[in-house]
């Protein structure tokens, strides 16, 4: 079999293009969403409220008891059914802010319930509110733990966004596929995809690490 | 009046400053507190002393709030809080207003520099400008030689240096009771001296104080009076010279000699 690298050449530049104007935009979106939705269900599930509590604990086990396909899928054919006519690019913004959401409320929850129970207490004796403490004590120390485990959902989060050519979402791999389909060239069209998932994913942990170095300026204990 | 004048105790001496009356408190089935009376005078220190698990630190805590007595009523200057009634929560917070605290593992808070931990409550949560703070806190780090030390991370310091600062975060809040909980039991040997120095020196500027401790030498030499705790309850209190010279109590006493002479 020789290597058609015409097409590998020519097919670059276009799956390339949609994943810095597809897959990554939807990811970054997404996971800012997701974030938002994280530290609310984080700050439910820990609020003391049994109601709150619950509820968050219910949408994290639905989350994370379902596939991220099927989610995808219940909004963009499911939705409509109840008239929400949706497009595929906010269906894919929902789905995919709502697993991360998910997902990331464990990591922020984890991540406040590890900063020592003094750095409260320091904070109510100065005369914080428990919502002043949580913001200028509690979060900002979590922050820095939380770091590591939410790049790693992040770069899921970039890999995962491939399912959104599912509901006809163009970008990287939906760009993909339809230069492979014509070509016929499944093997190197795919690998070529897969090879530019791979770059980015290198990029984003070498961000990672910068991250965490400079977040690293003070140590804790 | 300078704004140096502020950083300094109230010394309108005399009169009951603190006045706890039958403080009760259980965790569970355990009742840490049976009924603690305790009287503070302006100006004075006081040394809370005792084996552990009396519950000296517990009494600390419910004056900072950190605890919540059952019940029993709590007098700091004006504000006065009866806890066997149900008192909505701001009310009782109202309390913490008049002290602040300086924790046994100094607690500060390491994502912020010795600088911005001291301003914290200031700033925050007193809504005082923040230029003032700054000038006020670093008259204190001043203070207690740690002036230089004012724009690095609680990491860097050693154990002695961070209960500086803890003093200092305390002081910057214009307190008018300290409350110390076991200030030096967390640090090397060699670095108790240089946190009980700091502490002397505010008793003799007159500020009103609450220390719990096991330094005796240092209890006998700056507290005005002494209270021994022993199973929830004050067992004896007094003046040092009595408290731990010669105890009336057989308790007291044990406790005592036990810290004098550990084996």
């Amino acid at each position: 079999m020789d290597l058609d690298w015409d097409l590998v050449q020519r097919a670059f530049w276009p799956i390339l293009k949609w994943g810095l104007i597809g897959t990554i935009p939807l990811a970054l979106i997404c996971f800012a969403l997701g974030l938002v939705i994280a530290l609310a269900v984080a700050l439910m599930r820990i609020s003391g409220n049994p109601i709150l509590a619950g509820l968050a604990r219910g949408y994290v086990s639905v989350i994370r008891g379902t596939p991220l396909l099927v989610q995808l899928f219940v909004i963009f054919y499911g939705l409509p059914e109840i008239g929400l006519l949706w497009d595929p690019w906010p269906c894919a913004v929902v789905a995919f802010s709502m697993n991360v959401g998910g997902y990331a409320a464990e990591i922020i929850r984890a991540a406040i319930l590890s900063v020592p129970r003094g750095q409260s207490e320091a904070a109510y004796m100065i005369g914080m509110s428990r919502w002043l403490a949580m913001r200028r004590i509690i979060l900002p120390q979590a922050a820095r733990v939380s770091v590591p485990p939410l790049s790693n959902t992040f770069i899921s989060l970039v890999k995962d966004t491939s399912l959104a050519s599912l509901i006809l979402v163009t970008e990287l791999f939906r760009q993909a596929q339809e230069i492979a389909a014509p070509s016929r060239e499944f093997m190197v069209i795919y690998s070529e995809a897969a090879v530019i998932y791979w770059v980015i994913c290198l990029v984003l942990s070498t961000g990672q690490s910068f991250l965490e170095k400079r977040l690293d300026r003070y140590v804790v204990h | 009046m300078s704004s140096t004048d502020l950083t300094k105790p109230d010394l309108a001496k005399g009169g009951d400053l603190l006045t706890a009356r039958g403080l009760h408190k259980s965790f569970g089935s355990h009742e840490v507190l049976a009924g603690i009376d305790l009287t503070v005078r302006r100006g004075e220190v006081v040394a809370l002393i005792g084996p552990s698990g009396s519950g000296k630190t517990t009494v600390l805590r419910s004056l900072n709030l950190l605890e919540t007595p059952d019940a029993g009523t709590v007098t700091l200057g004006e504000v006065s809080v009866d806890f066997a009634a149900s008192v909505p929560r701001r009310e009782a917070l109202g309390l913490r207003d008049g002290s602040a605290m300086v924790f046994q593992h100094y607690n500060l808070f390491p994502h912020l520099t010795v600088l911005e931990n001291v301003i914290e409550g200031p700033v925050r949560v007193q809504k005082r400008p923040r230029a003032e703070a700054i000038a006020e806190a670093r008259v204190l780090l001043e203070r207690v030689g740690l002036a230089d030390k004012a724009l690095v991370h609680p990491f860097k310091l050693s154990g002695g240096q961070q209960q500086r600062v803890g003093i200092v975060r305390a002081l910057a809040l214009r307190p008018r009771l300290l409350l110390f909980d076991e200030p030096t039991s967390a640090l090397d040997p060699e670095l108790v001296g240089e946190v009980l120095t700091v502490i002397k020196e505010l008793a003799e500027e007159g500020w009103t104080m609450l220390i719990v401790t096991h330094e005796l030498g240092f209890a006998r030499e700056v507290a005005d009076q002494v209270v021994f705790m022993d199973g929830g309850v004050v067992v004896e209190q007094g003046p040092p010279a009595v408290v731990l010279g010669e105890p009336r109590e057989e308790r007291t006493r044990q406790f005592v000699s036990r810290l004098l002479k550990p084996y």
